[in-house]
């Protein structure tokens, strides 16, 4: 199939189609709407299932059914929407059924706004519900990788019988770009064999999330670990860019990458020896390539829109091997590849060592000067 | 070779659409392209602007800051756009809407009375593509035929019987800018 010009969201959404999605439950949140309202004229008009719920919260326990039932779902919301859904998606993941949830991020706490942003790095990332448990995490960064990894998320669910959170922010949601869409996948003719699709001729399978008694409960714990080490095994999936000869490493993920991606191409042009490491799956986190990589270049940044919240997972990998620096921009901000640029260009420049902490306290004295000027 | 082009101006005036005909334009000329608006909680009046990124590699960052040319179809664009512009920039003004030129010498201005222009043809939302002509005459982007060819090939069905304004309007804007050159 040709490339087109395909609007973010929309890709994603006839991705999910395509990809074999039985039912689709969700309410609108702006910058996410788009995908539920291309959801409702196209899956009813395949024969599948589309309902707009009253709440964030009877949408994904809708999920959590058909999900049950068998059936390749999602939803898709924004940062609070998540935050109403987290109940659910604990029992999600203690049922051990699959399910995809795509995020769109955008400005918070809180209320806050609805421009693009990173800010729910640790919703997403570090679990959000209550329990022990793991959610598989795919951040991409064009609208054909969203296409992909919207995709690949159904497969993963479906093969570790886990929760797959797609993170994207409202820059991709809304822009336009050339992709291709894969082939119309037929659906699934028979339930998989743990779902609850009617008993006939065999004993009832019983979906829950309560072990009254530890032992069993630790048991299931243990279960979900160690599919959780498999995923770390199999999954972890990131992009290098001009990393080679690179003395100083970026590393940025989602919208952020690329606009560093454009501010890398620039540095090199002025002959500054930078490369840029793009996580895609922020869960699993590439630990162990971040770790190499910090054993070939001499110092780290790290681009986010957000506090620094990857941040800690880098200097987690980096362990004091090399100075890590901090860059990002917050509340819905998006940084110009032009602000990136001036960064390298600094650290390029800088050899202090930077003491552990001060990574922020430093990046923030700059952004605060930035701000003063207008930028 | 990377271009990013920023086209600014009030809701309705067709910046989105100028946007998109270059977008489409360039990928049936086989270029890399990025879209992107700016969107918001935005009321009707408000500003309308999109960056168009097109390029012979993978783009980066679908936004910048320092574009290399920009549509201006209304004053505040020109005045936001004026100070971010790359030296050696383009800035292509409506003029029937910016009763100024700019203070900046290292920036290229033409100024286009296109709203007027488009009056004339008989239509004044015609305005976005006079500025498109003169965008692809003053700017080795793509060539205007080109745009044509794709404008012809991605407008729907029931649209198709405005392209011999559409495609006027954008000769009009090239001839005006080829004059200019010359003048």
């Amino acid at each position: 199939m040709a490339k087109e010009l395909l609007k973010g969201n929309e890709a994603f959404a006839e991705a999910a189609v395509r990809a074999g999605v039985e039912g689709f439950f969700g309410y609108p949140i702006t910058p996410a709407s788009e995908f539920l309202e291309y959801m409702a004229k196209r899956m009813p008009a395949l024969g599948r299932a589309f309902l707009q719920a009253e709440s964030e919260i009877a949408a994904i326990h809708m999920v959590y059914g058909a999900a049950c039932a068998g059936k390749r779902t999602l939803t898709a919301t924004s940062g609070p929407g998540v935050s109403l859904m987290s109940e659910a998606l604990s029992y999600i993941a203690g049922t051990e059924v699959p399910a995809v949830v795509v995020n769109v991020m955008r400005g918070g706490p809180g209320l806050g706004n609805i421009a693009p942003s990173q800010s729910d790095y640790n919703q997403m990332v570090k679990g959000g519900g209550h329990g022990d448990y793991y959610p598989i995490v795919l951040a991409p960064a064009t609208v054909q990788e969203a296409i992909d990894y919207i995709t690949l998320a159904f497969d993963l669910a479906d093969k570790y019988l886990s929760l797959v959170y797609i993170v994207v922010d409202g820059n991709l949601g809304q822009m336009m770009e050339p992709a291709e869409l894969p082939p119309m996948r037929e659906l699934r003719k028979v339930p998989p064999e743990w779902a609850v699709s009617g008993a006939k001729d065999r004993d009832p399978n019983i979906l829950t999330s309560i072990y009254i008694d530890p032992p069993d409960e630790e048991v299931t714990n243990i279960r979900l670990l160690k599919r959780w080490l498999e995923v770390e095994k199999n999954e972890i999936r990131y992009k290098e860019y001009e990393l080679d000869d690179a003395d100083i490493a970026v590393i940025s993920f989602g919208v952020a990458g690329r606009v560093c991606l454009s501010a890398v191409k620039t540095a090199r042009e002025e002959g500054v020896k930078v490369g840029l490491f793009r996580p895609i799956t922020l869960a699993p986190f590439p630990r162990q390539a971040i770790e190499d990589l910090s054993k070939r270049v001499k110092r780290i940044l790290v681009v986010e829109m957000n506090s620094g919240m990857m941040l800690q997972d880098v200097k987690q990998a980096v362990a004091g091997r090399v100075p890590i620096e901090y860059y990002g921009r917050m509340g819905g901000v998006t940084p110009f590849p032009e602000e990136v640029l001036d960064e390298i260009r600094r650290v390029n420049e800088n050899d202090e060592e930077i003491p552990d902490g001060m990574e922020r306290v430093q990046w923030l004295e700059r952004l605060e000067e930035r701000i003063a000027r207008g930028e | 070779m990377e271009k990013s082009i920023i086209i600014s101006g009030f809701g309705g005036q067709g910046t989105l659409f100028a946007g998109q005909v270059l977008a489409y334009a360039a990928l049936d000329a086989g270029k890399h392209v990025t879209w992107i608006p700016s969107y918001g909680p935005e009321m009707r009046g408000g500003t309308a602007r999109c960056t168009v990124t097109i390029s012979d590699e993978e783009i980066g960052s679908p936004l910048t800051r320092n574009p290399s040319a920009v549509i201006a179809m209304n004053l505040p664009s020109l005045d936001r756009y004026e100070r971010l512009m790359q030296p050696g920039g383009l800035m292509l003004a409506n003029a029937s809407l910016i009763n100024r030129e700019m203070d900046r010498t290292d920036v290229r201005g033409i100024y286009i009375p296109a709203a007027r222009m488009a009056e004339a043809i008989g239509n004044p939302r015609l305005t976005n593509m006079i500025m498109v002509g003169a965008l692809l005459a003053s700017e080795k982007i793509l060539p205007l035929d080109v745009v044509k060819k794709s404008l012809k090939e991605h407008l729907p069905a029931r649209h198709q019987k405005t392209l011999p304004l559409n495609f006027e309007a954008m000769d009009q804007g090239a001839a005006f800018v080829k004059d200019a050159v010359v003048a």
